[in-house]
């Protein structure tokens, strides 16, 4: 090969690289090693960690561990679909497009809304996209957030506007842990691009969504639902109470734990927004033939054609998730979302019933939840995750660890993977270590639901 | 071509099952309020579980990866995956891992993490590292605000990003996303950054240089140390998109040419599969300046071996994710790099560069060559010879299609006319590379031929070539449903 460039060596090709730049030694890397090796190293490594499954896990918080069924892989591990680029000659990407464009209808039929792009990288940049896209929408220069959003998606907001965008102002929840109205109504002005509220919010509490859109509307702003896609199997669906941009983390949809990803953020959108819609977009069409076909469309909003006047910059998605969602919601039907979700709802409001009923714990929200709920512990919960654990639980989630004053609420969250048994044991532990604690001093009173953000 | 999953479905079949719900029942009620409720269900399909594996399986045999065949898609990196990084990445020791776990529970993950961060560090000829960036265009983002963050520290608010104009989009895109102007910059004669436009583009309101090198012409800018000094000497920082890294692993290193940061396309230079369109990852590692500014978390390593999450960066840009980032791709990530080592690292910038190489002497004499000097990874011709048939550069990239190879990159980047960007990969075996000029050959062939041929191409695809203005001009963006 080197004869038929013409080049003595390969050294000769890179002869446009300067002799001052040249990396005149190895890589301090560890030397190569072989296949099977890899496999040791990688599997000691991953045996030095707990999988949630190793115990009894009520983890959730934005991630949540419900069964991914085994069509799940079997479909997303064709290689046809893995090792494909982005679909840039659609002729030869025929069956990926299709995907993305039976994933759009999917994410339109479960939030009410008309118009759903292929795919972003998460829950968190989603939120900053649809408060960009607000803002070019509207030509207005704030967001309102909730404090029920979820506070790793506000602390990316809140990284990204500091340079571009819409500045976003937090509206506190209320003692009682939901997004006051009133407070909403105080934040908004005539320069308010979006009012962005989660349902159900950060602590489970169910919302008043249309009260929100209409508060938003009458504004002239925009209303944007955060959601746990799940969820809108039992659920209203965002189009319903008003939302113009639905957005949200759909790792609950087929997608595995994964320590914090690869997952799915999705948005979808009223149909005014479509041309100023971030990411890619699958389209029917035909071709020469009349045939029946699809393609990456309205490309003229993306990055590759219209450069610094592009709606985002993204150009690498996650179509592979978006697919994994797709494949499980055909799993699950149009008969099993709504199971599904009526499950865990059964299964969480059985555990918090009985959670809520022991000395010193009380429900916060008070009302109905999905899912997920929040409960005031007589102690701290980072205390009471960490004695459970050496029991085989991972008790929940700690609010404080973004919510000052919220140090005592433990976030729990119920999939359809929790037993009954289960459940009652752990009422059992929790109950047995809050009466060993009971003979300590006692804990915190009750607090108003903080707002200041502890870590990072 | 045959039917969307909502035409293969019929009322009342199902895939699922669902263990027995066994704690009490309760009105729906009282669960949630009837106002809260959905009430008319989302119409997703309703297929067997032998019906959703055959649309899907269906799907895929109208689908091409680089399992399928050659990939030389420029700038995108199209290298084989091996397989052992799917059965790592799935082992449920990472796979199944919640983000808040207690520290103690996770400390091979946050290992690999420390671990990874240190590779790509030494890779990049630069320090500190974030694994937060989801991709490519995310890492280019997180490392704007890096610059905006060390500015502010120094009382500067310089206001431009200086970009050559053979940028890939999304830098553009990405410094307006950081509050940045973007500045462009022609190129020169022989392909690299014109030393002169850079000058007079250089004042004090120069906030940096995002370069990509080498770069989108596949070419190694010889100046890159003056340009270096240039940027510097006017108090701005270089940004180094790794896109085209896959050239110079164990060869040349971004810090040592200069850049101040630099992002790597994991599903580029390190093999994580691009899944049709993603997840990548898009990990920056900076120099040690910026070392503070970096989102948190970052892993630490304690004295006694552990590792934890440090929160406490009061100077940090912040989060630019949820959670730590694309962790089962960075594993993938790691399996690889690890494989390899840093012999292995290097033989495949070496191989990539000669393949390239090899490529471009065996379609040379059919297309213009807008720069005669050595290509890197990839190079670009035109297709402007091609015109004299009336055939453009789309109408042979279709033709390619029915010779069974996925065509390079089209019209890419803007400063060659007809651009064709090809970018073989190291993976590729010369029958492979040979097959593929062979393609390349006959469809030139046949454009000199019958160039109808070509324009009416492809003719062995499931669909013929495809109306993209119809698409636009009337949106068809979800399956339409018959009415009930």
């Amino acid at each position: 090969m080197l004869a038929a460039v013409g080049a003595a060596s390969v050294e000769e090709l890179l002869a446009d690289i300067p002799a001052e730049v040249r990396l005149r030694r190895p890589l301090d890397l560890p030397a190569g090693v072989a296949e099977s090796e890899v496999f040791e190293e990688l599997r000691a490594l991953a045996a030095r960690n707990q999988p949630a499954s190793a115990l009894v896990s009520f983890l959730g918080a934005g991630a949540y561990d419900h069964y991914v069924p085994a069509v799940v892989d079997a479909v997303t591990s064709r290689s046809e679909f893995m090792t494909a680029y982005t679909p840039y000659q659609p002729e030869r990407s025929q069956g990926l497009l299709r995907a993305i464009f039976e994933y759009q209808t999917v994410i339109c039929e479960l939030t009410g809304l008309p118009v759903s792009n292929a795919s972003l990288y998460d829950g968190a940049t989603a939120l900053t996209e649809a408060t960009l896209l607000a803002g070019a929408s509207t030509r207005r220069g704030g967001v309102v957030v909730s404090a029920g959003v979820h506070p790793e998606y506000r602390q990316v907001l809140a990284t990204t506007s500091n340079a571009h965008g819409p500045r976003p102002v937090e509206v506190a929840l209320s003692g009682r842990g939901y997004t006051p109205l009133e407070s909403l109504a105080a934040a908004v002005d005539g320069d308010t691009a979006a009012v962005v509220v989660q349902q159900p919010n950060f602590l489970g509490g169910l919302e008043e969504m249309a009260a929100a859109a209409q508060l938003a509307h009458d504004a002239g702003a925009l209303f944007v639902a955060v959601v746990d896609p799940l969820s809108l199997g039992l659920l209203k669906p965002p189009g319903e109470y008003g939302a113009d941009i639905a957005i949200g983390e759909a790792q609950s949809l087929g997608n595995y734990l994964s320590f914090g990803g690869p997952y799915l953020g999705f948005m979808a959108v009223a149909e005014p927004l479509l041309r100023r819609l971030p990411g890619r977009i699958a389209g029917e069409t035909v071709d020469t033939e009349g045939k029946r076909g699809y393609v990456l469309t309205l490309q003229t909003r993306e990055q590759h054609i219209r450069r610094e006047r592009a709606t985002s910059n993204i150009c690498s998605n996650h179509a592979l998730n978006a697919l994994a969602a797709l494949v499980y919601l055909s799993w699950l039907g149009q008969e099993g979302l709504p199971e599904l979700s009526l499950h865990c709802a059964r299964k969480a409001a059985y555990l918090r019933e009985r959670l809520a009923a022991l000395p010193g714990v009380e429900p916060l929200p008070e009302g109905p939840v999905f899912r997920e709920f929040g409960l005031r512990l007589p102690v701290p919960a980072s205390q009471l995750i960490e004695a459970l654990v050496p029991q085989g639980y991972l008790a929940g989630v700690d609010a404080g660890r973004w919510f000052s004053g919220l140090d005592d609420v433990l976030l729990v969250a119920v999939t359809e993977r929790r037993t009954r048994a289960q459940l009652d044991a752990f009422v059992e532990a929790v109950a047995t270590y809050l009466a060993g604690e009971g003979k300590r001093p006692a804990g915190q009173g009750k607090r108003a639901a903080g707002e200041g953000t502890r870590r990072g | 071509m045959a039917e969307t999953i909502f035409e293969r479905s019929r009322p009342g079949r199902r895939a699922f099952s669902l263990p027995a719900c066994d704690v009490p029942e309760r009105p729906l009620d009282e669960l949630v309020p009837a106002e809260q409720r959905r009430t008319t269900p989302a119409r997703l399909p309703e297929v067997s579980e032998l019906e959703l594996v055959r649309h899907f399986t269906e799907l895929s045999t109208l689908n091409y990866g680089i399992d399928s065949g050659p990939y030389p898609l420029g700038s995108c990196t199209m290298k084989y995956n091996p397989k052992v990084n799917e059965r790592v990445a799935a082992l449920e020791g990472f796979s199944g891992l919640h983000p808040y776990e207690p520290e103690a529970l996770v400390q091979g993950a946050l290992e690999l993490m420390h671990t990874l961060e240190g590779w790509l560090a030494e890779i990049a000829g630069l320090s500190q590292t974030t694994l937060q960036p989801a991709a490519g265009a995310h890492g280019e983002l997180t490392g704007l605000l890096l610059i905006r963050a060390y500015h502010e520290a120094h009382g500067r608010a310089p206001r431009k990003i200086v970009i050559p104009d053979t940028a890939h989009g999304t830098n553009p895109a990405s410094v307006v996303m950081a509050g940045y102007e973007p500045l462009a910059v022609r190129s020169d004669a022989r392909g690299g950054i014109d030393m002169d436009e850079l000058r007079a583009a250089t004042s004090e309101d120069l906030a940096g240089l995002m370069l990509t090198n080498p770069n989108t012409l596949g070419l190694f800018d010889e100046h890159i140390v003056e340009i270096a000094q240039v940027v510097h000497d006017a108090g701005g920082l270089l940004y180094y998109d790794g896109a085209n890294a896959n050239a110079v692993l164990g060869i040349s290193r971004a810090g040592d040419m200069g850049f101040d940061i630099v992002h790597f396309n994991t599903h580029k230079t390190f093999s994580t599969p691009h899944g049709g369109g993603g997840p990548g990852a898009g990990p920056i590692v900076v120099r040690d300046t910026l070392a503070p500014f970096l989102p948190a978390p970052v892993v630490v390593a304690e004295a006694d071996g552990r590792y934890r999450l440090d929160y406490d960066r009061p100077q940090s840009i912040g989060r630019v994710r949820s959670f730590y980032g694309n962790f089962g791709v960075l594993v993938r990530a790691y399996a690889y790099i690890r494989a390899l080592g840093a012999d292995g690292l290097a033989h495949v910038s070496e191989a990539a560069v000669l393949n390239a190489n090899y490529v471009l002497e065996g379609i040379r004499d059919l297309f213009d060559v807008p720069y005669e000097r050595r290509c890197m990874h990839e190079f670009v011709v035109s297709g402007d010879p091609l015109k004299q048939h009336g055939v453009k550069v789309m109408d042979l990239a279709k033709r390619l299609l029915d010779y069974g190879v996925h065509p390079p990159t089209t019209y890419f980047p803007l400063i060659v006319s007809e651009a064709l960007m090809i970018e073989p990969t190291e993976t590729e075996s010369k029958e492979s590379l040979d097959a593929l000029i062979g393609a390349l050959r006959e469809a030139v062939a046949d454009a000199a031929r019958d160039p109808e041929l070509l324009h009416s191409a492809p003719h062995t695809m499931p669909v013929r070539r495809l109306d993209e203005v119809r698409a636009a001009r009337q949106p068809v963006l979800r399956h339409q449903f018959a009415p009930e």
